[in-house]
């Protein structure tokens, strides 16, 4: 009767089946990842697309990656949201007494985040591929990109399960997740950054978003990506890494 | 005679410069009732939380079936089972995958035919596939305690059953700690109400001020209590008219005489008993 060992990977997939369907009793949060992503590229890819084209480059194929980035960022809001809730709720409570391993709540929410990020980001490039986009990767490119776009949604999923897992509110916890959105915006996802101000070129080059935005589209337009795909890769796992082990440690910390 | 199954000596626990427990010690037996009463902010909830894992005391001592809470946690999780002062159901999910969920977490055989089971114990057979969202208060609380119950825990917390129940609930919920007890689960409760300890608990433990003031049976309790008086009970006015007249007759005088009016509670269940009947008879 009783259970043998503590297994992660079940409990985590045990959780994993429980946040997705938790998404997708939720309509409005499933219209809003998928319906978000495609206005985002509609926008930027009809609407101000149309104003300049940026060196040798369609402005479309050059904001790909940026829009990306952006809409991963939005869908990855319900993974704080979802995980705030869960924590400010008796079931939590429940979770912790039980014998069941301490990341596997943590784990199911950021699978089903992943997941969620996922669909948006395939929701982009199609519509980014109808209104115009065209990639110039080989099938080798392709597998990097398809690889540095699941690290980079694990990456984000895992920083907002951190920012719903220390936000007291769910309101706040996609308060929290605001850098996320802007962050794209001072990178150089939509415009080149040597075009800036000092102040900001200055920021543009050293965060996070620009070599990772970089490495997209240099492997999507194929061209020369420097150092910034290994940047792009150091970035995403110290981040994953830290986000996770402080969740871990709050979660375990947490009283309620 | 039977062995102790929770041990706990000189716990103590403080939130910042508040002593919520000041050295807490008791011991239950396998098998019992153990009530544990106070006011609010007495300390009840923090003792259940130390016991069941959620929280970490400052000081003394804790075991549950021979494992420190502390140092051993994880085998301590294996053997209880907590139903908090807030129910502990996901409202996104239906009772079914509620129930289905937590057999899974608890590795439980046979799943589907458990949580079958556990639908019918607490009655949510025909809503099993609705949303908890839209259960009433008295239905969650059904799931939350078929929740708690799933793999039979040693050790059953719970943690103010009754607050915020109807007394129909609060009577189902007695009868079912009842049935519990029968079957060798260990259920430790905490309440605020006396006639609920009174009516459960084999043993009982007040505490007050960071400490336990008394322990021990109900009757032992009631007994260390200095005298106060007798009560005579008449079930009708002529015969108390009679004795009332017989004790005056050979001088002796009673303080006060007061009718026995039924309590809200009597009134209230009577009612509703008395529809359920006449909704029956309707039906047949």
């Amino acid at each position: 009767m009783k259970k043998s060992d503590t297994n992660i990977f079940f409990d985590a997939w045990v959780m994993f089946k429980r946040c997705l369907i938790i998404s997708l009793r939720n309509p409005e949060a499933l219209l809003m990842a998928a319906i978000t992503p495609f206005c985002l590229m509609l926008l930027f890819g009809t609407v101000f697309g149309g104003i300049t084209d940026i060196g040798d480059f369609d402005y479309i194929d050059f904001i790909v990656p940026g829009i990306i980035l952006q809409s991963i960022g939005q869908a990855s809001q319900h993974s704080a949201m979802n995980v705030t809730t869960d924590m400010t709720k008796g079931i939590i409570d429940r979770f912790r007494c039980m014998s069941i391993s301490k990341s596997a709540v943590l784990i199911g929410h950021t699978g089903a985040g992943v997941m969620r990020g996922v669909i948006s980001t395939a929701i982009i490039i199609l519509t980014a591929l109808i209104l115009g986009f065209r990639p110039q990767a080989g099938f080798v490119d392709w597998l990097l990109v398809i690889a540095l776009l699941l690290l980079i949604n694990i990456t984000v999923t895992l920083i907002a399960v951190l920012c719903g897992m220390i936000s007291k509110s769910v309101e706040g916890s996609s308060g929290l997740l605001f850098p996320l959105f802007i962050l794209p915006l001072i990178s150089s996802g939509f415009a080149p950054v040597d075009t800036m101000p000092s102040g900001i070129r200055w920021f543009a080059a050293i965060q996070p978003m620009t070599p990772i935005i970089d490495s997209l589209r240099a492997l999507t337009l194929d061209l020369p990506f420097g150092n910034s795909l290994w940047l792009a890769l150091a970035w995403c796992v110290v981040l994953s890494i830290v986000s996770f082990t402080v969740s871990v440690r709050t979660y375990n910390r947490k009283i309620s | 005679m039977s062995e102790k199954i929770i041990e706990v000596s000189e716990l103590q626990k403080s939130y910042k410069e508040n002593h919520v427990l000041k050295g807490v010690s008791f011991t239950i037996r396998k098998g019992s009732i153990f009530a544990l009463l106070g006011s609010n902010g007495a300390g009840k909830t923090t003792v259940v939380k130390i016991l069941s894992t959620l929280l970490k005391s400052d000081g003394g001592s804790a075991a549950i079936n021979g494992f420190d809470v502390t140092t051993n946690g994880g085998n301590v999780r294996k053997c209880i089972s907590l139903t908090g002062q807030f129910v502990a159901v996901d409202e996104v999910l239906t009772g079914r995958e509620n129930l289905n969920l937590i057999g899974q977490l608890k590795h439980l055989p046979n799943i589907k035919n458990t949580v079958n089971k556990w639908l019918a114990f607490s009655g949510l057979e025909d809503v099993a596939n609705r949303k908890v969202s839209t259960y009433s208060g008295g239905m969650r609380r059904r799931l939350d305690i078929a929740m708690s119950l799933m793999g039979n825990p040693d050790v059953l917390f719970l943690d103010e059953p009754t607050t915020g129940l109807d007394p129909q609930n609060r009577i189902a919920m007695w009868d079912l700690v009842k049935e519990l007890v029968k079957k060798g689960t260990t259920v430790f409760l905490t309440t605020q109400y006396l006639e609920e300890a009174e009516y459960l608990a084999d043993n009982i433990a007040i505490l007050h001020d960071g400490k336990i003031i008394a322990e021990g049976t109900p009757k032992y309790l009631k007994e260390i209590m200095p005298e106060r008086g007798v009560r005579l009970n008449f079930d009708s006015e002529i015969k108390a008219d009679i004795a009332i007249k017989l004790l005056t007759e050979n001088g002796i005088s009673a303080d006060s005489i007061e009718q026995n009016l039924p309590s809200l509670e009597d009134v209230f269940l009577t009612l509703i008993d008395e529809k359920k009947e006449s909704n029956q008879h309707e039906k047949i």
